[in-house]
């Protein structure tokens, strides 16, 4: 998130798209906060829960129609002149020319320019068509920077094209394809554009309600538009508000347990486009912003791994880095469709349980019965370690026969936090050690020793190999201990420390060799540092007597002067809380108004050398080059990351550099805003057996919008939780959510079992016919909705039936991420 | 006796997450019991041997169209004048120095009285041991420092611990800005000593009614009733032997006696 959870108390009005009381309850302790100071709470979402229960205004919206909402809420705010004209101006790229070429949706009906069909002979054959985003561009001028028009007036602003683009996006259309009543969105819209200016802020929380669709990104992509044009970003009581799903997603990420980042999101290389270092670097390296540094970041990551053995000469170990063959090809569904058509022999699953969590949960338990191997690390056994034991799942799979199935299982029980040292970085970049409470019973170990002795092991069978794909397992520093490894010494290396003694200009020891650096801007591109993941650099230091601080570790609260906490854990990057932060004052430095002072310029104060004066100060690190004035060249571009500096309305992604209102690839309508009813790049994988079939637009066999979700009551796919007799009781069984009127039209009533089924399986539940579901009337018509949470399955103490049996292997062109937000359904009364 | 000590439970703030419900059979290792279907997503419906907090979830459809949800986490009152305690013959339930009221497991002979006494409904009866049982603001927690479980694990703040006049102190405030922010209804229950049952010392704030969240508008011990019940038993006696002289006199006179019809 580019803010902080106790940086919402700040906030005058926040609008959660998700169900954050439900799912994030801890965080939601500063939006009362900000409540019980006066300010209002907006929910949109499909269905009434316990974050509507405390809402000031809940805003039903048909499941999948995100960005018509938010394309609703950037017009109103510029229609009505709501925006916040200086930041907008001189914050973002809305005055920057776009290559007169490109045309959006509103002229080329639904599409962006450039859209070319790739055919069955293209690179990837589960996608017919892709863009070419040749057009996508800023006009240069002479001197190679982009054209601007500081008026905004120019029809090929971006600005003018984004008002053009979403001039189509009325309250009327809003009422239409989201099924919210006019005067409830225009009563939401008038209460959070009236956070825009220098006096307010508002802040908008998301989670897997906006990221698990066809549209996933742009979905966000709208609601830091919408956030960018009221100028609530690096302001405080503004920002986006990610919230992920875990106690340690969002280290998962940073730490890239994906397939397309290296640690520090920098992009895992491609066997096409990458084959040597230097192809790598030129590509990937921007000529401005800050990411020029990312050769320092790049060449001290492969000093962290290859240590030695990685040297100038010859690359520093580029080459044993694995490289990726397309840019989708390790993406969650992509592994299950490959590992069904028997591509994959074998698979260690440490922590996930897709039998029950991922999309089209059935394919991925029979894929898992393809295997010729498969390797279970859990604190239970879960139904991924007992695949074998899957019930019959209707239309295509009787119950699983262990007879036929070959694959040899091996289950290793996991020890859980309490039961190891270690780090966790929660949902708002926070770092925060743990210490290990008592010893894990019997054999039971952690995950990093399972993987560090994987890894003495492998090192210990390559050993005298010549082989070249066994040299990056051979040159890895792996010294962290005997058994169990010392996480603080990996936090360490992650941190990064000097590799030789460093001076500065005038020959003064900065650093001695082994030192912990203070900051990444210490890195170096010549191997003379290294650093695990770039952006904790700063977690582990040296105080004033030389002994190691890990400030992952420490506790002091927040307090008057320091309402942050800044002294509890470490927050990436450089213990910043609040992203962009310098966006907070105006382009002359001055806070935009005492009431929302945050960082400043203080002239006066002591500059960068004793000749000099001036330095950004306030309530945080400022997340900008402390010494550079406003009035300097590139003083007024808070986005520091991007090449331009500026926030970004006009964003060139894999669909498009606007966000545009398309159906979910199952929908109860046909697309009310233009011809092209899918996002036409989204990835629809062609899976034989009819394991991936799929409802048609508006099919009579499939009439219901259905959405799944998450309880407070469980986790995920029930490992943590379905287990625990205190968390198993609370909920008497696996449940569908219907509205009164549905059940009225199918004669149910609460209590009776229900079959819901789609085109790829069927489930039993029971039914909770509730008031907190409501049809939607869309373009005229009555459309029914209902809801299933998906945390149940066959093991454990509270048992159900498997709910993601029912979504589909569909994906968003960038991340691939599956649409299990809103999809078709049909639901009959009684086992059917 | 040691100052008054006290749980808030501030509706406004709560948001029914289970986490003080849970928090609770946790620290108590009270066993899991077999969950029953509610029809919402309350388990269990009422307060048992095995639950002593319990979130409600009650769906309230408004004549306006909205929707009101009342989430609201409920638990023993330790009211200062406890029916339970008033009604236990062996003397098992007692109130501890901090105000807080107790069944002593091993003087409870099970005779239930105090099950019915309980104008909450919260007391409950273990089949297993053959006893009362019912929350007991975590009197292990209290005697070493700590505050209750539910209050402890509460994410929003919600429940709150601390001593009985500073809570009231500041549950008052709280209440006056709710008003001023437009909750007309908002009010405390049981904060208030010289009001019903001497004060609760787990009271709580409403923003309704306290009808529309399972509570007795003016609870009373049944205990209170036991005057004006014997009055009415004189009544009721005096009654039936007036009756009973009439029928005897209309026999007498050889009127009645369907036996000989």
């Amino acid at each position: 998130m580019t803010t902080n959870l106790i940086d919402i108390q700040n906030s005058d009005v926040i609008m959660a798209t998700s169900n954050m009381a439900e799912n994030h309850p801890v965080g939601f302790l500063w939006v009362m906060k900000a409540k019980e100071r006066g300010a209002k709470l907006i929910h949109v979402d499909p269905r009434f829960t316990r974050t509507s229960a405390v809402a000031d205004v809940h805003v039903p919206l048909r499941s999948g129609t995100n960005i018509a909402f938010f394309g609703g809420l950037i017009n109103y705010a510029i229609q009505k002149n709501l925006y916040f004209k200086d930041y907008v101006v001189h914050y973002t790229n809305a005055s920057f020319l776009i290559d007169p070429a490109f045309k959006t949706p509103t002229d080329l009906n639904g599409l962006f320019t450039g859209l070319e069909q790739t055919g069955k002979g293209g690179p990837d054959p589960h996608v017919a068509e892709r863009y070419n985003q040749g057009s996508w561009k800023y006009q240069l001028d002479a001197e190679g920077n982009p054209k601007r028009d500081l008026t905004l007036r120019d029809p090929n602003s971006v600005f003018q094209l984004l008002r053009r683009h979403y001039s189509r996006y009325t309250p009327e259309m809003v009422e239409r394809v989201c099924g919210i009543p006019k005067q409830k969105f225009v009563e939401a819209a008038q209460l959070f554009c009236g956070t825009s200016g220098p006096e307010k802020t508002g802040s908008i929380t998301y989670a897997l309600n906006l990221t698990q669709h066809t549209n996933g990104v742009q979905n966000i992509r709208a609601l830091c538009m919408l956030q960018l044009l009221l100028g609530n970003v690096g302001r405080p009581g503004g920002g986006v508000v990610a919230l992920r799903g875990h106690a340690n997603v969002q280290g998962a990420t940073d730490l890239a347990v994906l397939y397309q980042d290296l640690p520090g999101y920098m992009a895992m290389p491609f066997r096409d486009r990458h084959p040597t270092f230097k192809d790598y670097l030129e590509t990937e390296t921007p000529k401005s912003g800050f990411w020029v540094n990312k050769p320092k970041f790049f060449v001290s990551l492969l000093k962290a791994w290859y240590g030695d053995a990685a040297t100038k000469e010859n690359d520093f170990g580029y080459d044993w880095l694995p490289k990726r063959a397309s840019a989708d090809a390790y993406s969650h569904q992509h592994i299950f469709v490959d590992m069904y058509k028997g591509k994959i022999k074998g698979f260690l699953l440490i922590g996930q349980n897709p039998a029950v969590g991922g999309p089209n949960a059935k394919l991925a338990r029979e894929a898992l019965g393809k295997l010729d191997w498969l390797i279970v690390k859990d604190i239970f056994l879960t139904e991924a370690a007992e695949f074998w034991k899957a019930p019959a799942s209707p239309p295509h799979r009787p119950a699983a026969d262990p007879k036929n199935i070959k694959t040899e299982v091996f289950f290793l029980p996991a020890a859980p936090a309490a039961e190891k040292d270690g780090s966790l970085t929660n949902t708002m970049r926070l770092i925060q050690w743990h210490e290990k409470a008592v010893d894990p019973p019997g054999d039971v170990r952690s995950d990093a020793e399972f993987i560090y002795q994987i890894g003495k092991r492998l090192k210990r069978l390559y050993a005298g190999s010549k082989a070249k794909r066994d040299q990056g397992i051979l040159a890895l520093t792996w010294e962290y201990g005997d058994k169990e490894p010392d996480m603080l010494q990996v936090l360490k290396e992650m941190n990064g420390f000097a590799l030789k003694d460093i001076t500065d200009k005038d020959g003064k020891v900065v650093y001695k060799k082994g030192d912990p650096l203070s900051t990444f801007v210490h890195l170096t591109d010549d191997g003379a540092t290294c650093s695990g993941i770039w952006i904790y650099t700063g977690v582990t230091v040296n105080d004033a007597e030389g002994k190691l601080v890990n400030r992952a570790a420490l506790r002091k609260k927040a307090d008057e002067k320091d309402y942050l906490a800044h002294g509890w854990g470490f927050a990436w990057p450089a213990n910043r809380r609040i992203l962009y932060n310098r966006a907070s004052a105006d382009l002359s430095g001055k806070p935009w108004s005492e009431k929302k002072k945050f960082i400043w310029w203080d002239a006066e104060a002591p500059g960068a050398s004793p000749d000099k004066k001036g330095k950004w100060i306030g309530m945080d690190v400022p997340d900008f080059n402390a010494f550079l004035a406003p009035d300097a060249k590139g003083g007024d571009n808070p986005y520091i990351m991007r090449a331009d500096g500026k926030g970004a309305f006009f964003g060139p992604l894999a669909d498009g550099p606007f966000p545009e209102h398309y159906e979910p690839i199952e929908s109860p309508t046909k697309n009310l805003l233009s011809k092209q009813q899918n996002n036409p790049v989204a990835k629809i994988w062609q899976v034989p057996d009819h394991r991936n079939d799929l409802a048609g637009v508006g099919s009579p066999d499939y009439p219901y919008v259905i959405t799944t979700y998450r309880l407070t009551e469980h986790h995920l796919s029930g490992v943590m939780s379905r287990y625990l007799p205190m968390l198993a009781e609370l909920f008497e069984s696996h449940f569908a959510e219907i509205s009164h009127e549905l059940a009225a039209e199918l004669g149910i009533t609460n209590g009776d079992m229900v079959t819901v089924s789609t085109p790829r399986g069927k489930i039993h539940a029971k039914a909770m016919v509730t008031n907190r579901f409501k049809p939607f009337i869309i373009n005229g018509k009555k459309t029914h909705q209902i809801g299933v949470p998906w945390h149940w399955g066959y093991n454990g103490i509270a048992k159900g039936d498997i709910t993601n049996d029912l979504s589909a292997t569909v994906g968003d062109p960038t991340v691939y991420i599956q649409e299990t937000k809103a999809f078709l359904c049909n639901v009959k009364k009684g086992v059917v | 006796m040691a100052r008054t000590l006290a749980m808030f439970t501030d509706i406004s703030l709560c948001i029914g997450c289970r986490a003080c419900q849970v928090a609770c059979k946790q620290w108590n290792e009270l066993p899991m019991e077999d969950p029953e279907w509610t029809g919402t997503y309350q388990n269990h419906a009422h307060f048992t041997d095995k639950t002593y907090r319990l979130v409600r979830f009650v769906e309230k459809p408004q004549a306006d169209g909205r929707l009101q949800w009342d989430l609201m986490s409920d638990v023993c009152k330790h009211c200062a004048q406890a029916g339970c305690l008033e009604a236990c013959p062996t003397g098992a339930i007692y109130r501890t120095e901090y105000g807080t009221v107790n069944i002593n497991q091993d003087a409870c002979n099970g005779c239930r009285y105090c099950v019915s006494s309980c104008p909450f409904g919260v007391v409950a009866f273990n089949h297993d041991t053959g006893r009362a049982s019912k929350c007991t603001f975590c009197n292990d927690r209290i005697h070493n420092g700590l505050g209750p479980a539910c209050a402890k694990a509460c994410p929003t703040e919600s429940i709150q611990f601390g001593f009985r006049d500073e809570l009231v102190a500041k549950a008052e405030k709280r209440v006056a800005k709710l008003k001023e922010m437009g909750y007309k209804e908002a009010r405390l229950y049981g904060a208030d000593s010289n009001d019903f049952l001497g004060g609760l010392n787990a009271f709580f704030l409403l923003l309704d009614k306290p009808g529309t969240y399972n509570l007795p508008d003016k609870p009373k011990l049944p205990q209170r009733n036991v005057f004006v019940d014997s009055l009415l038993s004189v009544g009721s006696a005096v009654l039936v032997g007036l009756g009973a002289i009439v029928a005897f006199r209309e026999r007498g006179q050889g009127k009645g006696g369907g036996d000989n019809a």
